[in-house]
């Protein structure tokens, strides 16, 4: 018999996603996918993953889940979460061992961070829609029954034969972002004058509190058009920095649509759109225009760091005290 | 304002969109003969198959490319783009014509009355003139399967609603500014909802669960409320 993990509680935002739901653009179907990909993508490669298998994306609301039937391997981490199991407090990422009956929590810390991670070994077991297990709640498709994860819902695992090692996950790439978010300007800069281009580089932006997977509103100094802001629609990507009418951005995140009809300031780099994505609503982000390459250079260093094997600290390192203080103080 | 109603003549500009999707710009307009050129674009990069490009997606004016960076370059992309470009100038890809049975009565014509009054026209009017007309798939978005049609014949122009009304059914027919839509799920909606098609245009179940590709021409072919609940 295999495992699975039973939701015994979960907020409204906690959802099933893979690396997203690519070729129907054309047709108006968002990628969707993880928020981080990257805290993603660190727990698929440590349990062996295929790249693309389903995990669950946790919002601050939090989750409880229980292991059931036979044991399972996870992963979790991402956002300096505070993980327990069976009330034992776990580093903020790392692999484990569930035992059938035993229970794993997560809740958001007390600091910084929106999205956390949980992969099971094999990763979760949903049929694809569309060629992809992500949830796009707004459109009910994706994950379990294209809804948002709630408690009584079972979670199998897709068959692995791999057996990775139990620990904590030590990594730069999941702790607090630091400095500035690096932009890409365009493909609509023109549509602003130079003064709100200066602007939107020098001063600092909060997050508003209208943010969710489809997108972030910035709060802070307006950002000019220098003709008309309706334009005829064209093409959207992940991170697009769209200016309306108000002249408060709006960057558009996984559950972005596809193509849209207000002007484009520039595209947040792949590299820091992770960072991005775990600013929480009332925190300041400042802004760095990059080049295309340059941009380009930061993701391929992303990649070059995940190909690099993760220390791992022993089991007995997870579940003690000290490098659990040692590896949340230094983020939460 | 920068230059705008750049028309098809003109050379087309690549914008970066971030390092993961490039913009084929060939205009900023809605303008059939641009569009033509969008598709014949759309339909060579596909078929060119260049590695780590991983999707297109045409607009009424532009391009997107949307390319892993890992496996593509910029510059790379863009030079494979302008040589197949410079292979499509003159390229008019033929649209495949599509009839979509409509009913344009009650109950299914929601707010064909509200239209006509609106435009001083009586219904009978409204519905020969738009089903005179033949539309032109510009691009999808939106939402999913959320088509977007052009153009409507000048007459039937109506403002978009400045609130939005309750929402319409699935294969609704609505008409706002010079557009149609026919939407594949319900939704509420600042459009005037003048008909609706039996058709899915949007179904998972099916092989191919949308109905329509960008490029398509739809012609709407009325039928009576009994025909309408055959189909359904």
């Amino acid at each position: 018999m295999s495992g699975r993990l039973r939701v015994l509680s979960a907020g409204p935002g906690e959802t099933i996603q893979d690396a997203g739901r690519y070729g129907y653009l054309r047709y108006g179907v968002v990628a969707s996918g993880p928020m981080d990909w990257i805290a993603y993508e660190i727990l698929n490669r440590a349990l062996e993953n295929p790249r693309d298998a389903a995990a669950i994306e946790i919002s601050r609301a939090g989750i409880a889940v229980a292991c059931e039937a036979a044991p399972l391997v996870v992963a979790f981490g991402g956002g300096g979460f505070i993980w327990e199991r069976s009330g034992a407090r776990l580093s903020t990422a790392g692999i484990v061992r569930l035992e059938p009956g035993e229970h794993l929590r997560a809740r958001a810390g007390s600091s910084w961070g929106n999205w956390t991670y949980l992969a099971i070994a094999g990763g979760i077991d949903v049929p694809r829609v569309l060629g992809s297990r992500s949830t796009y709640a707004r459109f009910a498709i994706g994950g379990i029954e294209g809804r948002a994860l709630r408690a009584g819902d079972a979670l199998a695992a897709c068959a692995s034969d791999a057996q990775p090692q139990t620990g904590a996950l030590l990594t730069p790439l999941l702790e607090r972002p630091k400095g500035s978010i690096r932009v890409v300007l365009g493909p609509q800069d023109d549509y602003f004058t130079d003064e709100a281009r200066a602007t939107f580089f020098t001063q600092a932006y909060t997050i508003s509190t209208r943010f969710d997977r489809m997108g972030y509103w910035l709060e802070g100094p307006r950002i000019t058009h220098s003709g008309g802001f309706d334009i005829v629609s064209d093409g959207i990507p992940l991170g697009a920095i769209q200016v309306p009418g108000a002249g408060q951005p709006l960057v558009l995140m996984a559950d972005h649509q596809a193509t849209g009809g207000y002007p484009k300031l520039g595209t947040v780099a792949r590299a820091d759109i992770g960072a991005f994505a775990q600013h929480r609503p009332g925190e300041n982000v400042r802004f760095e225009a990059c080049t295309v390459d340059a941009a380009r250079r930061a993701l391929l260093d992303v990649y070059a760091s995940l190909e690099r094997p993760l220390s791992r600290a022993s089991d007995e390192a997870l579940a003690s005290s000290n490098l659990i203080g040692g590896v949340i103080s230094a983020t939460d | 304002m920068p230059a705008s109603g750049c028309g098809p003549s003109q050379r087309p500009r690549f914008l970066d969109a971030g390092e993961s999707a490039l913009v084929v710009e060939f205009g900023r307009i809605v303008e059939p003969a641009l569009h033509d050129r969008v598709l014949a674009l759309d339909a060579a990069v596909t078929k060119a198959r260049i590695d780590g490009v991983i999707e297109t997606v045409p607009t009424y004016r532009s391009l997107m490319v949307h390319y892993d960076p890992r496996q593509l370059g910029r510059e790379e992309l863009a030079r494979k783009v302008q040589l197949l470009l410079a292979r499509t100038t003159s390229v008019t890809i033929a649209p495949a014509r599509r009839n979509v049975p409509a009913c344009f009565q009650l109950p299914y014509a929601e707010d064909l009355t509200e239209v006509a009054q609106r435009l001083h026209v009586d219904e009978a009017h409204i519905v020969e003139r738009f089903t005179q007309a033949g539309y032109r798939l510009y691009m999808y978005g939106f939402l999913p399967g959320f088509a977007y049609l052009g153009r409507l014949p000048h007459e039937l122009e109506i403002p978009r609603r400045e609130t939005p009304r309750s929402p319409t059914a699935i294969g609704a027919v609505q008409i706002a500014g010079e557009q149609v839509v026919i939407t594949g799920v319900a939704m509420t909606t600042g459009w005037y909802m003048i008909g609706r098609t039996p058709l899915r245009v949007f179904d998972l179940e099916r092989e191919t669960p949308f109905l329509f590709d960008v490029g398509d021409e739809i012609v709407f072919e009325p039928i009576d409320a009994a025909t309408f609940e055959r189909f359904s």
